[in-house]
């Protein structure tokens, strides 16, 4: 026990010794947390449309104020034939035309019914199709605002209530994935290079031929990495609810504990990751390079996971971010108590134990020339 | 020049005799490129709702039958309690509830205003927005065949403004069009920017730099040698990349062939050489790598390939003339989908091109020949 203990102390050491990367390691969820609040919110604004307006009549006119008064489109410019539309999506200057026809008040005036073309630059159909939908949503308000609906009957009133985050703020989304992604990456890397280090350096050698058990280095590698990661959770989650107003609905306790399964979790995949590699390049070339996509991409952060193909949903399932993020927004929005997340509780702890197993066995007491 | 072609080749020989190493560069990108690019699919296809009727009657059951026979809509269940809708949501069983009050058939019939409620999950506010949408359209398709053919009142003439969309360079808004050339940038700048980041601080920390340093080897020779290795195995991924996106998932090459790569051979230096001025600042390979993870993931993130770079707020499309991804990203959907020329990418290759002298300039700075 007492090997051991000097065994972690000089862990914590190795820790400390190197300020450069204590820093990064702290301005990272910071900075990180920063930036993505304010940049990657999921908010539809300022997007740029040209407008090819064939009659320049009251309703034209209206319908145009209302869509760049929204907020969601930038007037670029009038076009006057089909032809420059091209040569402008092909320059990347905007996004979508909007095209009325002529006589288009008239039109609607007279015969009740009138055309509007929206044509958009699919190359990124996402965001085209976003364009349709809120311009479409813009045209069918102005057309019950000014028009009518041109149907005498009884009104159909929709309430719409949004529950977990009244005000549709893309915080509430976006706090729980990049906590689950930094310190999913985070913490693999510092325990994936942590073991690779000591091979290339060749104090491996010495620890092995110490009285230590390869379960004793393994744990003795993870444990101070678990304070590092803790108090990087707890910043980035003071951020969350300090600076973008997340709530903590459910229980505080539960939401450490369950932060706490998740940083041992991805200390013991980085120490998987190592025994599996042969130097810190290696080591490092996996964590980052194979979990960082993987992790963006299948975790549900930005994609939802029902839209994909079945095979990738199945890929989802061995992806842990996945599972920490629902736990997380269930306790934090949801205000849930472990009866909802139990069963995410438990795929965690399985992958964990998974991973600390496998990591002793796969744990060389030999190296091998 | 012979000293720069034996470097080369010496740095050939490592990444070839490094049998862990070989096929990571190689393998790994190519699956995560045909695994990802599935993943992306922002349409709805199966919003989960469930339903709590307090009018069950006809009408009603006609209204829900209309979201059953939606291709958007998954039944979940039919719940009968207020209790019930809240578990429903909370669970995550249902991300929309539609409750119908009572007496709804009755107003209907009587030409009173009836209210239905949405109750909908709101925690991935886009998707929370686009659900709201698609099923308040249901409902008023619903509500609009009511006049003819239900109530039996008089044919109403359908008055109103139609809407056509016209989709250009994708009709049939494919997304995987769409992510092919995104997670290819991605992956090349990646590949490129990790493995130079390493290698280098890699000598450091084995102490073999001192005998390059010690060679009459120059600078930049030396920084061309490392160099020259990853910019070829990353346009060789590049082509490698676009093949297979073109025979897997179809993805147009309408503009020159030419023009992208002469782009990608100004690009790469930007990614190679902030990998040579991290690696030069760094003093072991830990640093290094966490200084990389955070610009990398910072970079990918507000690269326009998630969200439009126009609606991030003024100083982040700032922050992006630091982020060389954000060059590449719209050029080579440019290129590849819209046949955009050289004129329409030019821009972007000029401010490419400065910032990768820039980068390289300030790396053969920070490298010295003295440890």
């Amino acid at each position: 026990m007492r090997s051991f203990t000097s065994f972690v102390i000089k862990e914590f050491h190795h820790i400390f010794r190197d300020r450069k990367t204590l820093i990064v390691l702290f301005g990272i969820p910071v900075v990180q947390i920063l930036i993505f609040g304010y940049v990657i919110t999921n908010n539809f604004k300022d997007i740029g449309i040209a407008v090819m307006d064939q009659s320049n009549d009251i309703h034209s006119k209206g319908i145009q104020s209302k869509v760049f008064s929204s907020g969601y489109f930038i007037y670029k410019g009038a076009i006057r034939s089909e032809k420059e539309i091209e040569s402008k999506f092909q320059r990347g200057d905007i996004r979508a035309v909007l095209v009325f026809p002529s006589k288009f008040t008239s039109d609607i005036e007279g015969s009740g019914s009138s055309e509007i073309q929206i044509i958009t630059d699919a190359s990124d159909p996402n965001l085209a199709n976003t364009v349709v939908n809120y311009l479409s949503g813009i045209v069918r308000q102005y057309q019950v605002q000014k028009l009518g609906n041109g149907l005498q009957k009884s009104m159909m009133v929709v309430e719409t209530r949004m529950l977990f985050n009244e005000s549709l703020k893309g915080a509430y989304m976006f706090v729980p994935g990049t906590m689950a992604l930094i310190l999913l990456l985070i913490c693999a890397l510092l325990t994936s290079i942590s073991v690779a280090r000591e091979k290339e350096l060749g104090t491996m050698e010495v620890l092995l031929v110490s009285p230590l058990r390869p379960a004793q280095i393994i744990l003795g590698k993870v444990m101070p990495y678990v304070g590092l990661g803790f108090i990087n959770a707890i910043v980035i989650l003071l951020m969350g609810t300090l600076v973008f107003q997340l709530p903590i609905s459910g229980s505080l306790i539960l939401l450490m504990a369950e932060l706490l399964l998740y940083i041992v979790l991805s200390l013991s995949l980085g120490i998987f990751i190592s025994t599996m590699a042969p130097n810190q390049q290696v080591a490092m070339f996996i964590s980052l390079f194979a979990l960082m996509l993987p992790a963006v991409l299948l975790s549900g952060f930005i994609y939802p996971i029902e839209n994909m193909p079945l095979v990738l949903q199945w890929l989802s399932y061995i992806i842990p971010p996945r599972w920490f993020i629902i736990i997380v927004k269930d306790i934090m929005l949801k205000g849930n108590g472990l009866e909802y997340i139990w069963d995410e509780t438990l795929i965690l702890t399985g992958m964990t134990v998974i991973f600390i197993i496998a990591s002793i066995r796969k744990f060389k007491i030999r190296l091998e020339g | 020049m012979r000293t720069l072609l034996f470097l080369i080749q010496k740095e050939f020989i490592q990444i070839a005799r490094n049998k862990t190493m070989l096929p990571l560069i190689f393998i790994m990108p190519i699956v995560q490129l045909v695994i990802l690019v599935y993943a992306a699919d922002l349409n709805m296809k199966s919003i989960e709702y469930s339903v709590f009727d307090l009018d069950a009657s006809h009408a009603s059951r006609e209204l829900l039958s209309h979201y059953d026979s939606s291709p958007f809509f998954d039944t979940q269940e039919q719940l009968f309690s207020d209790e019930d809708m809240e578990h429903s949501l909370k669970s995550g069983e249902a991300d929309i509830v539609i409750k119908i009050p009572k007496g709804f058939e009755k107003s209907l019939m009587n030409n009173e205003s009836v209210e239905v409620q949405f109750l909908v999950d709101g925690i991935n506010n886009a998707a929370a927005v686009i659900t709201t949408a698609y099923a308040q359209n249901i409902l008023l398709k619903y509500h609009n065949n009511l006049g003819s053919s239900w109530l039996n009142l008089q044919e109403v003439q359908a008055k109103g403004i139609e809407i056509k969309s016209r989709h250009w360079f994708n009709p049939e808004l494919d997304f995987k069009v769409y992510m092919v050339p995104g997670i290819l940038v991605l992956l090349v700048s990646m590949i490129g920017w990790i493995l130079t980041a390493l290698n280098i601080v890699r000598e450091k920390e084995i102490g073999t730099i001192e005998q390059i340093n010690v060679t009459p080897v120059r600078k930049y020779q030396f920084l061309l040698g490392k160099l020259a290795p990853f910019w070829l195995i990353a346009m060789f991924e590049l082509a490698f990349g676009l093949l297979l996106g073109r025979i897997l998932f179809g993805v147009p090459i309408i503009g020159s062939v030419g023009l992208l790569f002469l782009f990608t051979a100004v690009y790469m230096l930007a990614p190679l050489g902030i990998g040579l001025l991290f690696s030069s600042l760094s003093n072991n390979q830990q640093q290094v790598m966490f200084l990389t993870f955070f610009f990398n993931l910072t970079f990918i993130m507000m690269s326009g390939l998630f969200t439009p770079v126009e609606s991030m707020p003024n100083w982040a499309q700032y922050v992006n003339y630091l982020n060389p991804l954000a060059y590449f990203m719209p050029v080579i959907r440019m290129v590849l989908l819209k046949g955009s020329d050289f004129l329409d990418v030019l821009p972007n290759l000029i401010g490419i091109a400065i910032y990768s002298v820039v980068v390289l300039y300030l790396a053969s700075l920070a490298y010295r020949k003295r440890v």
